[in-house]
């Protein structure tokens, strides 16, 4: 029989492929639509208040002018607490469990309440942040008890990154540094580590970027409405974006005066998110070339 | 003198009865080859040598393997010292992620050795005696990853002969080179054998008759026949190794 291009079956079927794909295209690109209708709408909204002062300001007048600089700050020293905390012992975590741990149920349920922590909502971790760091532990609210909830927050992130990291290594990597003598703790240290560390660091900075953002965690534990002045220890409260934000938007005095703030807080916390995820991405590619070069 | 000695050695993993009530004695300084068809057991045997089955969840054994006289199974027997003197060649070069240089380093840096003008010298050695050293010279900074696989797996018997191993294990190391490759890696077994005791693993039985002086025929889990070489070759005992030489199965 001749091949038959044009019959009546495989035109339908090429017809459907084309209405198939042409959906997907449009869904997809929707995605980004959505995403550059948020950021234009909120750079047209807050872009007006957004110069030097504004970022290197206090505000002043009942939050009705002025700046945010407290806030960039407090942000800034809650996201550095929070990774001071969650990278080490997520990292370690996450050795343990695809490096140490036997293989089994335990690893098992060890994930499983990993993956649970990660899905409990975030104002559950503020009121247990405020429960245990500021009452119990009695650091009152200050940014270490705000940059531990965080850190908790973020845990979860990094372990799961850190030990699918170590797990995608191959094994031949493992058996060749073991077969000439050198003990696990090596094998991690020497080999493992330095292979995993781009997409560790990729985790941990991503965790981050969730970690700046967030609100609830901190309403209890940490944030200030206004202060005056910077914080002069990590027992200290400070002010923070995203709270600031919250703030400027529900609580205000003046609405016509306010709203523009919020929309320039909120820009600026998008661009810090946005900066964190291009330095995640400097760091991995740094990481990479130097792994091939070595 | 025996340099590697197993004595019934039945091997497990899990229920699976991957080894039968193998004894063997393994001569210094000799090259002895594991020929038979896959899934026989002997490259799990092999990996029983520097204990690399340990590895592997629900893998059991029982008998005794000696080296030079000690049993390594026994209880307080370091697994790090016993693999610093037996050294292993995988099936596809495992180069680490580092340069040339620090790849045949690593095995004298993690047993404790820090003396840089030493472990320069012993690099060199490795190399040398792996005949890889005039190729790699003048790059011995750049990546493990920039030479070919053939150069990889030099690299790898290198890396493992830096630590001067009285025992080296191959698990088919020319597997997945070309012929030009392997043809190199044989020249070397032949040259290394003079330092140190090579049990080698392979599916190929002429790589097997050009390189060993004795060879072990497997044949599901048991260890049929063991022999010189020659006589393995030409005139053996039993009917399966006679069929599987002459290439009737497997």
């Amino acid at each position: 029989m001749p091949l038959q291009f044009d019959s009546a079956y495989n035109k339908r079927k090429r017809a459907l492929q084309q209405a198939m794909f042409a959906c997907f295209r449009v869904l997809s690109y929707s995605i980004v639509l959505v995403l550059f209708i948020i950021l234009g709408f909120i750079l047209v909204k807050g872009v007006s208040v957004i110069n030097w002062n504004f970022l290197t300001q206090a505000p002043t007048d009942g939050m009705t002018k002025g700046g945010i600089w407290p806030a960039i700050v407090g942000t800034f020293y809650l996201m550095v607490g929070s990774a001071v905390f969650a990278f080490p012992v997520g990292v370690v975590s996450g050795i343990y469990m695809s490096e140490y741990a036997p293989k089994g149920k335990l690893v098992a349920f060890i994930r499983t309440m990993t993956n649970n922590l990660a899905g409990i909502p975030s104002i559950v971790f503020g009121l247990f942040g405020m429960a245990f760091f500021v009452n119990y532990l009695d650091f009152g609210d200050s940014i270490l008890a705000g940059s531990l909830t965080l850190g908790l927050l973020a845990l979860p992130i990094v372990i799961r990154t850190t030990e699918e990291a170590f797990r995608d290594i191959p094994s031949s990597y493992r058996e060749g540094s073991l077969a000439l003598g050198a003990t696990k703790t090596q094998t991690i240290w020497h080999v493992l580590l330095p292979m995993a560390m781009p997409r560790v660091i990729t985790g941990l900075i991503l965790s981050l970027g969730r970690v700046s953002g967030e609100t609830a965690p901190i309403l209890f534990t940490c944030a200030a409405y206004f202060l005056p002045k910077l914080p002069d220890s990590i027992f200290d409260q400070c002010m923070a974006l995203p709270y600031h934000l919250y703030v400027v938007a529900t609580s205000g005095t003046d609405i016509d005066a306010q709203m523009p703030i919020a929309y320039g807080t909120a820009f600026v916390l998008i661009v810090i998110v946005l900066l964190m995820n291009l330095v995640a991405n400097a760091i991995r590619k740094h990481f990479e070339k130097k792994l091939k070069q070595k | 003198m025996n340099k590697i000695e197993a004595k019934n050695v039945d091997f497990y993993y899990g229920t699976f009865h991957a080894l039968k009530g193998i004894n063997i004695t393994i001569p210094n300084n000799e090259v002895v080859a594991f020929i038979g068809p896959s899934g026989c057991g002997k490259s799990t045997f092999l990996r029983l040598f520097n204990r690399m089955n340990d590895l592997i969840p629900g893998a059991r054994l029982t008998g005794q393997v000696l080296i030079d006289g000690q049993d390594i199974y026994e209880k307080g027997v370091d697994v790090d010292v016993l693999r610093r003197g037996v050294g292993m060649v995988f099936q596809r070069p495992n180069p680490f992620p580092k340069s040339i240089f620090e790849n045949v380093a690593y095995g004298l840096r993690v047993n404790g050795i820090k003396d840089k003008d030493f472990i320069r010298q012993r690099v060199e050695e490795a190399l040398t005696s792996a005949a890889l050293w005039n190729e790699v010279k003048d790059k011995l900074k750049e990546s493990a990853y920039a030479l070919s696989g053939g150069q990889q797996q030099r690299l790898c018997i290198a890396r493992a002969m830096a630590v001067q191993p009285s025992v080296l294990l191959m698990d088919e190391p020319a597997s997945a080179l070309d012929p030009i490759s392997t043809a190199k890696i044989e020249e070397l077994i032949c040259e290394l054998s003079s330092q140190t005791t090579i049990v080698i693993v392979t599916h190929s039985m002429q790589q097997a008759a050009r390189v060993s002086n004795k060879t072990a025929f497997f044949y599901l889990g048991e260890m049929v026949e063991y022999g010189e070489t020659k006589k393995i070759f030409t005139n053996p005992e039993k009917e399966a190794t006679q069929n599987y030489i002459t290439g009737r199965f497997g």
